[in-house]
């Protein structure tokens, strides 16, 4: 007996709400470990100033296909994408395609919180300097303002001198957020920002997600789909490398089309 | 469907669905039962059918407790969520087939001490007979999650209103040929008037089944002959 | 109880003892050594051995001054040559080279000139250097202690590099930063101490180097700082001393050699306080 209704669009990317325009489109991408492939022709599209989150199994490709978005796996040999990955329009898979400058744009926070070894102050004083020559003062500016966004302002304000590493596991996280949005990127991906962290942290980290979205677009991974379905607009599920379902989160959480994403969010995988 | 991979929150599903059966075969009966008992002037009857109601009560707050419990704990995704939210709704809905059925039942009692008039029950009878009807298949249709049998009862309803308009002519045929008759039509009005809300009832489940099979909700008008009353 | 845990109770109890005899036999050895050392050594330690020159042959009077500053400058030299020759060569294994197969030749090299005996170093830059530049020399010393510290200095780099998370690395290019800046601004910095450290052990491996110094920089009876000609340094003026049948002499190679394990005691510390500061 089936509890699925019959699938209305079986195309993914199709279900696609028409509000508000394509920021990152992907086309017909396959990722390879050396000679293992990981991705399998994925399309999909992220809307500006949304929410997608990608869920699924360990291993589903999930985390794989966030790392295509901003050429993390360029750093490593023998990892490499085939097909298109467009931001505005421009696919930025090409061999021509500026990494620093796609990286500015599309900024990424990671699972366990990464502070770099240097000052709460330095941390976000760092990446803006790599693009831009600011007076102390200004720069007093941008490292308040970010920490304001990121949230972490008061309670970091009084020991801006004091090691990044120094802050607690949700408070580093706040600062590496803080740390990507400073340098004003377009898109922010999220790696599992939350899994590491204590509810507590986790909400903090979640209300400061639903904040971004108003300027940014925003791509987050994670296992936890109660998270999922709180913080994003759209939902994609993956599994075993291929994108299985995409559609708004309320729809894809209480009614998904397919039987795999429906056994997977309701705890029936073997 | 597979089961979950934690096997308790099966348990607690099952625990769900066994309530509603048992609050579904004791609404059937009470139906059956005011029923009888208003047309066989049967007191004994209308009474035991009256005291059934708070088990009733009782079943549908342990349904709701169970439900609550469960998003508390598995917070229930997908088909999950759409069974406890659907079993909430159905054990609301045969929670009110039951006052519905007892409000019978205490008319039945009354209505012992009025002068009869046994053809105006006939019409009543036939609106109990497929309101009974509509509420065995909906329960089936439920038991099964099989949305073309909740479709159909769903479809099936219009009939029910229809014959809910006719016996109003009658009965109001039956006061104005002899004033006696008022106050014993009145309450065979009100009667008719719960059937046809038991039929709601079932509609109202259907509904729900079609809503936990396929996650879409119905249209919100359904097909009727005449406006309701 | 239980016949399968009594037996290996015995037997736990039994690689315990030959666990604790073994420790207390090796310490043994290094608290006769150290006592030898300060027996015999402290005797001459007085102010003249860091002013006077070695004595001549027969003399009662003199120092170690020109030993000692020629093995500061040779050892100094040395590690300044060594130390970012091995830093660079570190980091371009750890970091640039870490899918290259010639990174694994270049390791597989490097270990071997880890393990190389010093005197064969020593030769080796007899033969390249004395030899063509027309005699022994102080730069020629140094280059043979340069020679000794780089394969340390790179080891350790690798080591304290590989040591930094990637994930510190890919935080670091997700703001966009070229991999030069990244590890020069962010790998080097969590890698500082360890980096340090290696360099400190390092010095204090070829503080003592005696064998490199005896083709190359010779010894020298006076005071000279110029590291074109011979000079003096401890290490062979201990091996020369204590061969002699000369009371004095003898008294000052203990002295020298007390002040050479002073010193790599004193760095083995700085470094082991460094290494621990890290780890808070």
């Amino acid at each position: 007996m089936t509890f699925i209704a019959p699938a209305a669009d079986s195309a993914p990317a199709a279900a696609f709400a028409a509000d508000g325009s394509t920021k990152i489109a992907v086309r017909s991408l396959d990722f390879f470990y050396g000679e293992s492939k990981a991705l399998k022709n994925i399309n999909i599209d992220l809307a500006e100033r949304t929410v997608t989150a990608f869920i699924g199994p360990s291993g589903c490709g999930k985390s794989t296909l966030l790392r295509v978005l901003n050429r993390m796996y360029d750093l490593y040999p023998g990892q490499r994408a085939e097909g298109e990955v467009l931001l505005d329009g421009k696919n930025i898979l090409g061999p021509k395609q500026d990494l620093n400058l796609l990286r500015a744009r599309v900024g990424m926070v990671f699972q366990k919180p990464t502070p770099f070894p240097m000052s709460i102050y330095d941390n976000i004083a760092f990446g803006i300097r790599l693009y831009e020559n600011l007076p102390k003062s200004e720069m007093d500016g941008r490292v308040e303002a970010a920490l304001k966004g990121a949230a972490l302002w008061n309670e970091v304000k009084d020991k801006l001198d004091a090691s990044g590493l120094s802050l607690s596991g949700g408070q580093q996280q706040r600062l590496c957020i803080a740390r990507t949005v400073a340098i004003k990127p377009e898109v922010i991906l999220f790696d599992e920002p939350c899994s590491a962290l204590d509810p507590i942290s986790t909400a903090k980290v979640e209300e400061l997600i639903d904040e971004l979205k108003e300027r940014y677009t925003i791509a987050i991974v994670t296992h936890n789909m109660q998270q999922a379905g709180r913080v994003s607009d759209y939902t994609a599920f993956m599994y075993l490398g291929e994108l299985v379902e995409f559609g708004e989160t309320t729809r894809l959480f209480t009614a998904p089309r397919q039987q795999r994403t429906q056994d997977y969010i309701t705890g029936r995988f073997g | 469907m597979s089961e979950h991979i934690v096997k308790a929150y099966d348990k607690e599903l099952g625990a769900l669905g066994r309530r509603i059966a048992e609050m579904g075969g004791i609404a059937e009966k009470m139906i059956n039962d005011a029923m009888d008992a208003l047309s066989g002037l049967d007191a004994e009857l209308a009474r035991a059918t009256v005291a059934t109601d708070p088990r009733l009560d009782a079943l549908q707050r342990e349904v709701e407790e169970l439900a609550i419990m469960t998003i508390a704990r598995r917070q229930p995704l997908a088909v999950d969520l759409r069974e406890i939210v659907g079993a909430i709704r159905v054990a609301g809905d045969l929670e009110r087939v039951g006052d519905l059925a007892k409000n019978i039942a205490k008319r039945a009692i009354k209505i012992g001490a009025e002068p009869q008039l046994t053809r105006a029950t006939v019409g009543l009878r036939h609106m109990q007979e497929i309101a009974s009807q509509q509420m065995k298949d909906v329960l089936d249709a439920y038991a099964a999650r099989n949305v073309e049998r909740a479709r159909e009862v769903w479809a099936r309803d219009a009939e029910l209103d229809a014959l809910d308009d006719s016996v109003f002519r009658d009965l109001l045929t039956f006061m104005m040929e002899d004033p006696r008759n008022i106050s014993f039509c009145t309450h065979l009005l009100f009667c008719s008037k719960n059937i046809e809300r038991i039929g709601d009832h079932a509609t109202n489940i259907a509904e729900t089944v079609h809503y936990i099979v396929t996650g879409e909700t119905m249209p919100i008008e359904r097909p009727r002959n005449a406006p309701g009353a | 109880m239980n016949p399968i845990y009594l037996a290996r109770r015995r037997r736990d109890l039994l690689v315990r003892a030959l666990c604790w005899a073994a420790a207390i036999f090796g310490i043994v050895w290094l608290g006769l050594i150290l006592f030898s050392l300060f027996w015999n050594g402290l005797a001459g330690l007085r102010p003249s051995v860091f002013v006077e020159m070695t004595p001549p042959p027969g003399a009662a009077e003199g120092g170690l001054a020109n030993a000692i500053a020629g093995s500061l400058i040779m050892t100094g030299l040395g590690v300044a040559i060594g130390a970012p020759l091995g830093l660079f060569a570190g980091t371009w294994l750890a970091e640039y080279g870490r899918h290259d197969r010639l990174a694994t030749v270049i390791r597989f090299i490097n270990d071997i000139l880890l393990s190389a005996p010093s005197i064969i170093i020593g030769l080796f830059v007899y033969g390249f250097i004395v030899v063509p530049m027309g005699g022994f020399s102080g730069l020629a010393g140094a280059l043979a202690l340069a020679v000794i510290v780089i394969p340390v200095v790179v080891r350790t780099t690798e080591n304290m590099l590989l040591l930094v998370p990637n994930s510190l690395r890919e935080a670091a290019a997700a703001l966009g930063m070229p991999a030069s800046l990244v590890i020069r601004r962010v790998a080097y910095r969590a890698a500082r101490a360890g980096i340090v450290t290696g360099v400190l052990l390092a010095t204090a491996r070829v503080a003592g180097e005696t064998a490199p110094l005896l083709f190359t920089a010779l010894s020298n009876q006076f005071w000279s700082l110029d590291v074109t000609s011979t000079m003096a340094n401890l290490p062979v003026t201990i091996n020369n001393f204590v061969q002699s049948p000369y009371a004095f002499w003898k008294q000052l190679a203990w002295t020298g050699a007390l002040l050479i394990t002073l010193a790599v005691l004193g760095l083995n510390v700085v470094a082991r306080l460094i290494g621990e500061r890290k780890g808070k």
